[in-house]
């Protein structure tokens, strides 16, 4: 059964995936993007770990893509510029951009080949999720409460980094 | 069949009962809205609906039934999928939410099943998280609306009610931690369990007696949430037509409208389950759990109401400083209280 | 039945979603599918991170998927900011418009 909703939950990140990088409307962008979030938490329930789905959920989705889709609605630049002089699209025109799209084909084939050559497969028995948010609780303030104290100061720099960016100069 | 239906009794009574929970939160929304016109007349010394049935109380259907004969209208440059998807999205978060919240102790439907059926459509030992996730994805039905109406009265109620969401959110977090920390446990059930029993046989163990500013930043966190008056925002009927709603008409309008009273329900039954004990209360069997549920939720509902009767409307800028300046630093403070009291006391 | 994934299944999924990201870093011409991006990167990494977690058996890597949302946030908060100061003063979100070190 979880073979089944792995594959399901797979394709949809995937397919949401290129839908956020193929799409020239970036409010469209956004929502896919949530759907692939939302594909990736029911992964995350999968692979045993409900804090982290539900983290996913209420901080990905519920706050850092409503940041998003409040300067796409904002700024509203409902779609891409055209493009002048030459003519891209996905993994096709010139320049740069279209060596980086190979670089990004060649990444993945050569990681898919990487991996295929791994000999850990099988999955062990799951212990249980009972105490896993109990766990990371434990080991975040105590084994990692200096990091977690960092990452602190690092939000409130970029709370008032944000805001000076922002503020319209005058 | 018929055997099929005898080896899965516990299936087919965990398969109603969500059809049921699934009614009742239908059903709840059009009672409310009788609830509301009525205790707004009261407020107001008028008599509201008397006309449809005894007393006016078929109201609500007559409503649905217009409600459903009227023309769909869609402005012109409006994203139609969004627009469409926009009240769907409302109703989905809506309903999702109440999805883990438990209503009663477990029953076996007097010795009918084999084994007891927790009275909750299912039990996640991260109960809480999973209510925070869905009620936070409530957001973009509103704000969706708002932008892909393509009128500026839409998007001035989807910017603001986003920025009211987010800002609620934190106190609204925090007094849940302080509940979590109290309890020691993220699933909803062993929360209303830990509320069980009295002190001195007299006061019952609630936490909003032992959290009563953490009770008060969350129900009022709740109504910002839900957009009711006080904090009604994204739809200020003075300033913005309808807010987010405004161009929505027929069914879709009534997905909204749904989708608010069904998250009033859902905040009061969550406020139940963490502060008021849930279907804990003195006098009545443990098996008549749910009616001591249903009792503290309508009282909750009654003051939802009363409330948005009886207090002026904020402004704006008054909304954003009271959550930023004064709920969320009473949370943090609670919070911080809370965390101070549990590790000395050792609870 | 499908057997479940293996960690194999769950890490290649993580490659095909970070190269994806990667494309549109490189695709794309507006500064917001950019950082959207960015964003589909970091989350193919929290996957792996997970993924490997869950077959050793311990929560480190939870913790690490943890910090990285957090240090997601605080990109989101400063690059979109960085954004609007941008749209500001050039009325585009494309990133070839912005040629100049100072304005």
């Amino acid at each position: 059964m979880d073979g089944l909703y792995f594959w399901i939950f797979a394709v949809i990140a995937v397919l949401a995936s290129l839908g956020v990088v193929g799409q020239r409307n970036p409010m469209y962008s956004v929502l896919l993007l949530i759907v692939s979030f939302g594909a990736l938490s029911g992964l995350y329930v999968l692979l045993n770990a409900p804090f982290v789905a539900a983290i996913q959920i209420i901080i990905y989705a519920g706050a850092i893509m409503v940041l998003f889709l409040f300067v796409v609605m904002l700024l509203n630049v409902p779609t891409e510029d055209p493009v002048k002089g030459y003519h891209v699209k996905l993994l096709g025109g010139a320049g740069p951009r279209h060596f980086g799209a190979v670089l990004a084909v060649a990444l993945v084939a050569e990681l898919v080949w990487a991996m295929s050559h791994l000999r850990l497969t099988a999955m062990p028995e799951s212990a249980g999720t009972t105490s896993s948010v109990y766990q990371i609780g434990l080991k975040l303030f105590r084994d990692y409460a200096f990091a977690f104290e960092a990452t602190s100061v690092l939000i409130l720099l970029a709370m008032v980094g944000a805001v000076i960016l922002a503020r319209k100069e005058n | 069949m018929m055997a099929f239906l005898l080896e899965n009794k516990n299936f087919i009574a965990q398969l109603l009962l969500i059809g049921f929970v699934f009614q009742v939160l239908q059903i709840s929304a059009a009672v409310l809205v009788y609830f509301e016109r009525k205790i707004a007349a009261w407020a107001q010394q008028r008599y509201g609906p008397h006309l449809v049935g005894p007393s006016g109380s078929l109201q609500p259907i007559a409503d649905i039934v217009k409600l459903m004969f009227k023309e769909e209208l869609r402005p012109r440059g409006a994203d139609t999928f969004l627009f469409y998807l926009a009240p769907i999205l409302s109703a989905a978060a809506a309903f999702g939410a109440f999805a883990v919240v438990p209503f009663g102790t477990s029953t076996t439907l007097f010795g009918l099943l084999d084994k007891p059926l927790a009275l909750e459509v299912t039990d996640v030992n991260v109960a809480m998280l999973v209510i925070f996730a869905i009620t936070s994805m409530g957001v973009y039905g509103v704000v969706l609306a708002g932008w892909s109406s393509n009128s500026k009265y839409s998007m001035l109620g989807a910017l603001r009610s986003s920025a009211q969401m987010i800002s609620y959110e934190l106190s609204y977090g925090m007094s849940l931690a302080a509940v979590v920390m109290l309890a020691g446990s993220l699933s909803l059930r062993s929360i209303v369990d830990a509320q069980a029993g009295y002190w001195f046989h007299v006061i019952p163990k609630w936490y909003v007696f032992i959290q009563p500013i953490g009770f008060f930043i969350f129900m009022t966190a709740g109504v910002a949430e839900t957009n009711r008056a006080p904090f009604d925002f994204p739809e200020a009927e003075q300033e913005l037509v309808a807010g987010y709603h405004t161009e929505y008409s027929s069914m879709s309008f009534a997905l909204f409208f749904m989708a608010e009273y069904i998250n009033m329900f859902t905040v009061s039954a969550v406020a139940t389950d963490l502060f008021l004990g849930g279907w804990h209360g003195p006098f009545l069997p443990s098996w008549l759990g749910w009616a001591w549920f249903l009792l503290k939720v309508s009282f909750l509902l009654f003051f939802y109401i009363w409330m948005r009767w009886t207090l002026p409307r904020y402004r704006y800028d008054q909304l954003m400083e009271f959550g930023w300046k004064w709920l969320l630093p009473m949370a943090v403070i609670n919070l911080l209280a809370t965390a101070g009291i549990v590790l000395g006391m050792g609870w | 039945m499908l057997p479940d994934a293996t960690l194999n299944q769950y890490l290649i999924l993580s490659a095909v979603l970070f190269s994806i990201g990667t494309a549109g870093v490189f695709l794309r011409r507006n500064l917001i599918t950019i950082l959207l991006s960015v964003e589909v990167m970091l989350n193919a990494v929290n996957l792996t991170f997970v993924a490997v977690d869950r077959y050793l058996g311990s929560v480190e890597g939870q913790i690490i998927v943890f910090f990285v949302m957090t240090v997601a946030a605080a990109e989101a908060a400063v690059g979109l900011a960085i954004v609007i100061a941008l749209f500001r003063h050039k009325d585009t979100l494309n990133p070839d418009a912005f040629t100049s070190l100072k304005w």
